[in-house]
């Protein structure tokens, strides 16, 4: 089987694989939106319009108004453009950081070195992770920048242990010690041998963590600790709906089934890359 | 075994410490100075002065460190700068309502997650399979405060079967006391159990492809008998960890939670003292968070020795 | 009685045939050898008898054990038939057994569900059982967990779950593949005893063609799903009738023809002295200090130009370590290694990395050697790293094609991708990289021991030729004696971290000095001392001292 063949193969088990392809189309809406949003939204999200307010759907509003009669559909489409934003940025910093510690940290395995990143990450994991957020935006003021900084400290660990764990099986792998052999050092390794072999994971493992920045930037939110006004969130679209909500459900409803859709569709996204990736569930062998 | 746990002890106890001293330096660089930060710009520079010497500013950095563990240790967080009250009263009034509202949901959520996990692995890809796959993959998505606002919506204002949030007290009785829990604790146990019903799920399939299931089908078990007998034991290592990471998740989902229906619990204490700068409250709060956290990633520690008999007899 | 009968049994993978047509029978007390290389569908066959076939299996034709017809049966009834008529033995015993149940309670279990008997009635029978295959209890108390058995207890604690209930028929597929030669012995021992005082009809697979000529009444030898040839051992190895037959028999016997290396001059390739490599071993306490193990134990000896010198001894010996030491992967802890006169590795000093293009090294598996992203031409190529000017352009190809084709490979083969080979082209690409810079030394550990017979033969020509033609020395590091015998011209035999007897390959193997080289040599299966042997070989004789 030539590599162009097991390029088409994949594309093919892509086609027939349901799940990922509701993945794609569920995470595309959510993408399409939030650019979208940045040229065109059907009313200014941002105008208000007392008289109007609290209006159940319409032909002109198509998920109804708030309770300042801004148009909700146009505020969720800013608001996919805020929480697609913050969660890329923090799983950015997550990798960024995350993974060189971990391709580090396997490359001396058992020396202080590696026993100090561990722990650290340890460190982060004893913090549940909303409440160090939660004290972060507390100290440093609520904010989209500081909802990022929060999230994205937590995404370190989970890309360095991710890393370093997977990076430790492959330095037992006689390739690599291979390489050892032709001279190459743990650096160069690294890049050249243990990089691009657990690259697979480190995107599964990213959109998944994606969808739960999302979740996290959605509930700092709404105890508003994220994105301040009038900038449109999810998260603080729920809280403003919260009080409201035997009066107007359709407030809380639209937020909350975005941010359902967008988080299943990257899950689904992530699950159907993992099967994909699988020697188990496919074939690479000719 | 005593070695293996003597050794987790200590690796807890450091990071206990080494999580305290995050949290005082965390506290510590806030812009401007504690006191000025608690007061606000407007405050009175004489007020400011009072409250610098109260919180003892005017010493060195790490007496103060060391004067705020030696407070822990004896039970005494510091006087509230608003409430006026010593914090250790404080957080008594509230963990009683926190602690078991997160223990309620963690209940929950096993319930519901081993037997969905269990099914959906025995019966690999039937309808079962799937139906629960499926609305796992959903339960994962939704986010805990919402489905706590939809819960409000459907019980409380429709059906009028739960009140919408507040607590009566475990001085009105067990079972009204439980009744005001157990919405909040539904919405905190429902995406927890999704989650915990996958690994569950993963965890049992992989242990259905090890060689000793082999070994057990061909003494003559048959199928479920070789799943309840050798795989479950086997398979529940692994999700012994995501339950004791998931007592972290529901205690800090907890704090969110207690926001939506009203709960007096240490989220609501947390939140007030962010909004009124009261950071002896926050510190004091977070800390005893990070010590429950810790606190039961030993008891799964134990645990583990417990059901793995290559940890018990490690160091021999 | 027969214990089984195997007829016209045919069967299919989704789709994909995998046995057609076999036909088997193996009375009580007797023992059935099948023999075939990986992928002939002997496992599969023993599965088909079990009915513990995998999804999307279809077979066809007649499986009888103790004469009850297994396509017949229900689930419960095939469920009642498992481990009371037929039993079953694996050959990985790491992963055989429930790690996290005591060894008394799996033996028990196998009498309980099929019995019905107390766990303390149930308990008892276990400890009788796991005395009949030499686990005493002074020593393998009930309460102990498969963790603290070595590999060898652990397949005997497989094999007494297999027959606490005396079942008619016990099937071992590769039992003896994953453990050392002397355990192999004890082993096939037990095995065998068992089979004459119980009255078991044992049917054994292996790859191994000596294991079941020193073993077996009968034989079947399956190849690509079928049985080519088969009957009693002595007349199917005395005819060889099917070509395949041949062809099996002459791999396994086979010692490529070598030139003797030319009389040494100058220092020699390789010299260790005093070599001495140690590891932590897992803490005891909080407060005490790990103790080292002592994994090689001040080892010396030289290698000339040209010559190919074994070194043999069983799992844990220290032998990778050492060649992991010489190939200067881990630091020394003591002593020094010199290439060519001068050194390269000393205790206390990391390599010379100057020295590094003068070894190379070529691993077991042809699976794992291999980054699967880089094309077999970048793959190749990875030791020039080691030149401080390395060749580019029309140079780089044209050294790169003369290694290929050194080891039989041709140009099209440098741009593939690794998956593209089978495992014996795969050993070929990695001896291709390993003599691209032209070392003076290949240390070769367990290279041909992942490799079915015939190719593992053909590897052997190669390296042979290879060290012939370019004066090269090998280190040639292996648990399989009869590989080390056929092509080296000294051999070191290594026990616990230190070298206990070395001399020429003929002499040692001829005249061992050391009693452990004796139990090793007695202990090794070797086809033909066991068709040499009288022909009533009822009573297996020259194991037990093994």
């Amino acid at each position: 089987m030539s590599a162009h063949a097991r390029r088409t193969g994949i594309v093919s088990a892509a086609v027939h694989h349901p799940a990922f392809m509701a993945g794609i189309v569920l995470s595309s809406i959510f993408v399409v939106a939030a650019l979208l949003s940045f040229v065109w939204t059907p009313q200014d999200p941002l105008r208000l319009d007392i008289p109007g307010k609290l209006r159940t759907p319409s032909l002109a509003h198509w998920f109804g108004t708030d309770h300042f009669g801004r148009d909700m559909f146009s505020m969720i489409m800013v608001g996919a453009r805020v929480s697609m934003a913050v969660a890329f940025v923090a799983v950015g910093i997550g990798m960024l950081a995350g993974v060189p510690l971990g391709l580090y940290a396997a490359s001396r395995r058992g020396s202080l070195v590696d026993e100090f990143i561990m722990r650290g990450n340890d460190l982060i994991f004893a913090f549940p992770s909303l409440l160090l957020a939660i004290m972060i935006t507390a100290v440093f003021g609520p904010g989209a920048v500081n909802a990022i900084i929060a999230i994205g400290i937590f995404n370190i660990p989970v890309f360095a242990r991710l890393s370093r764990g997977a990076a430790l099986s492959l330095w037992t792998r006689d390739y690599v010690l291979a390489a050892r052999v032709a001279g190459k050092g743990r650096l160069r390794i690294s890049a050249e041998h243990i990089l691009p072999n657990i690259v697979n994971l480190l995107i599964v493992q990213g959109t998944i963590q994606f969808s739960l920045a999302i979740l996290a930037e959605a509930a700092l939110a709404y105890v508003g600790l994220g994105a301040q006004p009038p900038l449109p969130s999810w998260g603080r679209m729920l809280a403003d709906a919260q009080t409201l909500i035997s009066l107007a459900p359709h407030m809380a409803l639209f937020p909350g089934l975005a941010i359902v859709v967008t988080v299943l569709g990257l899950n689904l996204l992530g699950d159907g890359l993992r099967d994909l990736h699988d020697p188990r569930s496919r074939r690479t062998r000719p | 075994m005593t070695a293996y746990l003597l050794g987790r002890f200590v690796s807890l106890a450091l990071s206990l410490v080494a999580a305290s001293l995050v949290i005082f330096l965390v506290l510590e660089i806030v812009p401007g100075d504690p006191a000025s930060f608690m007061m606000g710009i407007n405050a009175d520079p004489q007020a400011i002065a009072a409250l610098r010497s109260q919180l003892g500013l005017d010493e060195p950095i790490h007496l103060r460190y060391l004067g705020w563990v030696a407070g822990l240790l004896h039970g005494d967080f510091g006087m509230s700068y608003t409430y006026r009250v010593p914090v250790a009263d404080l957080i008594a009034e509230r963990v009683v309502i926190s602690l078991p509202l997160t223990l309620y949901a963690l209940a929950l959520s096993t319930i519901i997650a081993f037997p969905a996990g269990i099914i959906a692995a025995a019966r690999r890809n039937s309808a079962t399979d799937v139906a629960v796959m499926g609305a796992t993959q959903i339960g994962v998505a939704i986010p805990n405060f919402w489905f706590a606002m939809l819960l409000v919506l459907v019980f409380s204002i429709n059906l009028r079967i739960f009140s919408a949030g507040g607590f009566p007290g475990w001085e009105a009785g067990f079972l009204p006391a439980m009744k005001a829990l157990t919405l909040p604790a539904v919405a905190l146990a429902l995406p927890q159990a999704s989650i915990l019903a996958r690994v569950m799920r993963s965890s049992l399939l992989d242990t259905l492809h090890e060689d000793f299931m082999r070994s057990a089908r061909a003494k003559g078990l048959t199928r479920s008998q070789a799943l309840w007998r050798h795989a479950l034991r086997n398979a529940l290592i692994p999700v012994l960890t995501i339950v004791g990471l998931q007592f972290s998740f529901l205690l800090a989902g907890g704090i969110i939670i207690e926001n939506v229906f009203y709960l007096p619990g240490l989220g609501r204490l947390v939140f007030q003292g962010i909004t009124q700068r009261d950071l002896i409250v926050v510190r004091s709060v977070v800390i005893v968070l990070v010590f429950a956290v810790i606190a039961v990633t030993f008891l799964v520690d134990v645990a583990y020795a417990i059901a793995d008999p290559r940890l018990r007899r490690h160091g021999r | 009685m027969t214990a089984l009968s195997v007829s016209g049994l045919t069967l299919a993978i989704h789709g994909t045939p995998i046995l057609s047509d076999v036909d088997l029978t193996v009375g009580a007390g007797e023992i059935v050898g099948i023999v075939g290389e990986s992928g002939s569908g002997k496992s599969m066959t023993a599965l088909s008898v079990m009915q513990l076939l995998p999804h999307g299996s279809q077979w066809s034709g007649s499986i009888k054990v103790a004469g009850n017809d297994v396509g017949a049966m229900t689930e419960t009834e095939l469920c009642g038939m498992r481990g009371r008529d037929a039993a079953m033995v694996f050959q990985e015993p790491m992963t055989a057994l429930n790690p996290v149940q005591t060894i008394g309670d799996q033996v028990a279990e196998t009498i309980r569900i099929h019995t019905g008997t107390g766990r303390r009635e149930a308990l008892a029978l276990a400890r009788q059982t796991l005395d009949r295959v030499g686990l005493p209890a002074d020593r393998f108390p009930l309460d102990r967990y498969p963790h603290e058995l070595s590999g060898g207890q652990r397949q005997r604690v497989v094999i007494a779950m297999a027959i606490a209930l005396r079942p008619k028929l016990l099937i071992a597929d590769e039992p003896t593949t994953a453990l050392d030669v002397t355990t192999q012995a004890q082993i096939l021992d037990l095995l065998s005893g068992l089979v004459r005082e119980e009255g078991m009809g044992l049917m054994l697979i292996t790859h191994d063609l000596a294991v079941v000529a020193g073993l077996a009444d009968r034989i079947a030898i399956l190849q690509h799903g079928s049985v080519v040839e088969s009957g009693a051992t002595r007349d199917v190895f005395a005819a060889m009738r099917h070509p395949y037959t041949r062809a099996l028999f002459s791999a396994s016997a086979h010692v490529p023809s070598r030139t003797p290396p030319p009389a040494a001059d100058g220092p020699p390739v390789l010299a260790v002295s005093e070599v001495v490599r140690e590891y932590p071993q897992p803490r005891r306490g909080l407060f005490h200090r790990p103790p080292r193990f002592r994994a090689v134990d001040g080892v010396s000896f030289e290698i000339a130009r040209g010559e190919n010198v074994g070194l043999v001894g069983e799992s844990g010996c220290g032998k990778s370590t050492l060649a992991r030491a010489i190939l200067a992967l881990d630091p020394l802890d003591g002593g020094e290694i010199r290439l060519n006169g001068e050194v390269f590795s000393s205790a206390g000093d990391g390599p010379r990395m100057t020295q590094r293009a003068g070894v190379q090294v070529v691993f077991q598996d042809p699976y794992g050697s291999f980054n699967p992203r880089h094309k077999v031409r970048r793959l190749v190529c990875e030791p020039f790293h080691l030149l401080g000017s390395p060749p580019r352009g029309a140079e780089l190809e044209a050294r790169m094609l003369r290694a290929l084709e050194a080891v039989g490979l041709s140009a099209g083969d440098a741009d593939k991708y690794i998956h593209e080979f089978s495992g014996g082209q795969r050993q070929r690409i990695a001896i291709a990289r390993a003599l691209i810079i032209e070392p003076s030394l290949i240390v070769l550990d367990e290279a041909v021991s992942a490799l079915d017979v015939s190719i593992r033969a053909q590897i052997l020509d190669l390296l042979a030729e290879l060290s012939g033609r370019l004066d090269l020395s090998y280190l040639f590091i292996s648990h399989d004696l009869t590989v080390v015998r056929a092509i080296t011209d000294r051999v070191m035999v290594m026990k616990a971290g230190r070298i206990v007897e070395e001399g020429p390959t003929t002499r040692v193997f001829e005249d061992p000095q050391h009693p452990y080289t004796r139990s090793l040599i007695a202990a090794t299966p070797s086809l033909a001392a066991a068709l040499a042997a009288p022909a009533d070989r009822r009573a297996p004789s020259g194991r037990r001292d093994a």
